[in-house]
């Protein structure tokens, strides 16, 4: 069965169309052929096959929760994908990645999430940036898209609105 | 006292129905019991050895009567008709049933409280003095930050899934009550030579298996940039905490392991890319709140009270109340008051429900509506004026929560230990009790003078052993509990951690090595010298000489 990928997309209007779709993109293991077709390669491999990678297009990059996204930072212009895996659940490490491919190194592409992730996580994982999600096989994306309605206010600033509620409180309809 | 907007309101709401949805799915089965304990502690929710134990937050320890009153209808509704209140200013539950503590947040909502964050890998309920705003040796009331804090804290995107649970305690006084150098991050708030407030920055203190006093990483820290440097500190935390090893896992071993310089240059290093983001605070929200805690309107009296001099003469019980119970204030002809929930054969910090709505009282009668709970696990009424405590200790006495001994040995700092934890390797309220049983004597405690006893049933040290005056851990042999005594601990601005004196002890021994402890003391002490500063005078040799010469026999490798 093909993989799912939650995606989160931006309109120019302010709101953002939350769906389900079949994941074009296929991780790629380290020590076999590289696939046909859309593919997430090893920072590693990257390393290693810059040029090649380059000049064969749609590849992107996924990062392991302790890897550097600085070592990303000269490639982010020509990624049209970075993933940033979460190895278990309570590992909070890819939430600071995101926050630095998005803020400190400016990356537009697709920021997707992967691993020991679910609808209880991509709430946080959207505020971070990511606007990509792919769960392990056991949980359904259909039930975990609820997630992104959880809360309509946010008391701090973070990717998704760098402005906190106190900036807003006056203007935003007056205090009780 | 922090009040709520509709957006506070609305916040709660939603992690209200946030919780209530993680409830149902996990007893329909959709989530393991792996998945849903990092989520259920997020919301204060422990599975213990008798039941659900529910942490409700009491942020920067302020309560209102009418909050209050609200614990005390939870503890009947839901519990057995009681909670107890801890060393960092939470009140728990021992007795929920998990599928009603959705319910139980829909009711604390009501009154603007919550169990966010009381527990998980996460920032914590924030630690302030308990008596910010009236302490005479005030710098800066820490309150207005302390929420600012909260706020920011509060579902933090972030740092939701921190390495290991994290705690942050803002001091404005001379006098530290709130244990700044011990905690994950302490913030000193200071004024520069310009009057200018700010803070100074102490990283990587902490109690539990590996007690650390903290560092400082930066002298002045302009209170604008509370907010951006806390987070240049946590995402260095998030980033290279140690993950591998939950006892390894809090920052201080970050800290150390780096070293607080180079640990300090990374966090400087974040925070110049961050410093000026929208996260900075403006005057606006600090005087919105700041508004919130606004001084009460105080009457003009004048300091000396003649009924209070007179109480105080007619009535000796009142006068050692008085000399322990009842603490200055700023505010000329009042003072502050703690309500002793210390009463031997309770369990330290143990109150009914029945007690709550009369303290609730009390504080309406006495204190403004509102009252605060101390890290000693002690209530305090804090604008009382003098004319009114003979008629408030009447009144508490036939509470109970008159017992004059704060400050002195009977005082136990007590975790709830073996009897309801499932983390405790020993029980520790019968240790409590029995300690308080040996010195029942009044005047002789009053002798014996400021002493802190601090008893924790595990290294996870929630009963603060380490800081006690004489500090008891509960240690587990070979499936037999035992007891770790140690001494010369101080919390306070030159806070020391204590020394083991050595080999454990069993449970029916602690009375005797805390009666000999005390004896060495008395034997050793300069007139008017406290304990503790004997304990650093002379050094742990002779206590333990007196401890072990004596019993060689009862002392167990």
């Amino acid at each position: 069965m093909p993989e799912r990928v939650i995606r989160l997309i931006a309109h120019p209007g302010g709101t953002t169309l939350r769906r389900v779709e079949r994941d074009e993109w296929t991780l790629a293991a380290a020590d076999a052929p590289l696939p046909e077709g859309r593919i997430i390669v090893a920072l590693a491999v990257w390393k290693a096959r810059r040029d090649e990678l380059l000049a064969r297009g749609s590849v992107g990059v996924w990062l392991a929760a302790g890897e550097e996204p600085a070592h990303l930072a000269a490639d982010l212009a020509s990624l049209p994908l970075v993933a940033v895996e979460f190895p278990k659940w309570a590992d909070g490490r890819g939430y600071s990645t995101g926050v630095l491919l998005r803020t400190r190194y400016g990356f537009r592409g697709e920021l997707r999430a992967f691993g020991d992730i679910g609808r209880d996580h991509l709430f946080n994982l959207a505020r971070c940036g990511f606007d990509a999600f792919v769960l392990p096989p056991h949980r359904d994306p259909e039930d975990a898209l609820a997630a992104f309605g959880d809360f309509t206010l946010r008391y701090q600033g973070s990717v998704d609105d760098p402005a906190p509620l106190f900036r807003k409180r006056a203007t935003a309809g007056g205090l009780q | 006292m922090y009040r709520y907007d509709r957006y506070d309101h609305a916040l709660v709401a939603e992690r209200v129905a946030q919780f209530r949805d993680q409830t149902q799915r996990f007893l329909a089965g959709k989530l393991t019991e792996d998945e849903f304990r990092p989520l259920r502690l997020r919301n204060g929710l422990y599975i213990q050895r008798q039941a659900p134990m529910l942490r409700v937050a009491i942020p920067y320890g302020l309560l209102s009567s009418t909050q209050l009153r609200m614990l005390a209808h939870i503890a009947r509704k839901y519990d057995r008709g009681y909670g107890h209140f801890t060393t960092r200013q939470n009140l728990q539950y021992n007795w929920p049933r998990l599928e009603d503590v959705p319910d139980i947040l829909a009711l604390l909502a009501e009154v603007e409280m919550h169990a966010i964050q009381t527990s998980g890998n996460c920032v914590r309920n924030i630690t302030t003095d308990h008596f910010a705003g009236v302490a005479p040796d005030e710098i800066v009331d820490t309150r207005p930050l302390a929420e600012i804090l909260r706020q920011w804290s509060t579902f933090h995107p972030e740092f939701n899934w921190l390495p290991r649970k994290f705690k942050i305690a803002l001091s404005g006084s001379q006098s530290d009550r709130t244990a700044v150098l011990l905690h994950d991050i302490g913030l000193q708030l200071v004024r520069d030579e310009a009057g200018e407030t700010g803070m100074r920055v102490i990283v990587g203190g902490g109690m539990g298996r590996t007690p650390i006093i903290g560092h400082v990483i930066r002298e002045f820290l302009p209170w604008r940039h509370m907010l951006t440097y806390v987070e240049a500190i946590l995402r260095v935390y998030n980033r290279y905490g140690r993950r591998d090893n939950l006892w390894k896992a809090r920052i201080k071993i970050l800290v150390k392991s780096l070293g607080p310089a180079e640990f300090a240059r990374q966090v400087e290093e974040e925070w110049e890319a961050t410093r000026d983001s929208p996260s900075v605070i403006t005057d606006e929200e600090l005087a919105r709140v700041a508004a919130h805690f606004e001084p009460h309107p105080y009457e003009k009296l004048p300091d000396v009270d003649g009924e209070y001099v007179q109480a105080l003469a007619e009535s000796r019980p009142f006068a050692k109340w008085a000399e322990r119970n009842v603490h200055p204030h700023r505010v000329p002809g009042y003072a502050a008051v703690t309500l002793s929930l210390k009463k031997t054969g309770v369990p330290p910090g143990d109150v009914t429900a029945g007690q709550m709505d009369f303290v609730a009282k009390l504080a309406e009668q006495f204190s403004f509506g509102e009252l605060r709970v101390s890290h000693e696990q002690n209530l305090v009424l804090a604008d009382v004026r003098k004319r009114d405590l003979f008629a408030l200790w009447q009144a508490a006495k036939t509470q109970g929560l008159a017992t004059p001994n704060v400050g002195l040995l009977t005082n136990i700092v007590c975790c709830p230990g073996g009897d309801f934890c499932s983390l405790a390797n020993a029980k520790s309220i019968p240790i409590a009790e029995a300690i308080q049983r040996r010195f029942d004597d009044l005047d002789y405690l009053h002798d014996i003078g400021e002493l802190d006893l601090n008893i924790s049933g595990c290294m996870n040290s929630c009963g603060h052993h380490h800081v006690g005056h004489i500090g008891v851990l509960g240690v587990d042999k070979q499936g037999a509990e035992w007891y770790q005594v140690s001494i010369g601990g101080r919390q306070g601005s030159n806070a020391a951690l204590g020394q083991v004196i050595g080999p454990s002890f069993a449970a029916a021994e602690m009375p005797g090595v805390i009666a000999k402890l005390i004896d060495t003391y008395i034997d050793h002490r300069h007139e008017g010298e406290p304990f503790v500063d004997t304990v650093h005078r002379i050094g742990i040799a002779p206590f333990k000489a007196r401890v072990y010469g004596e019993e060689k026999e009862a002392a167990h490798a």
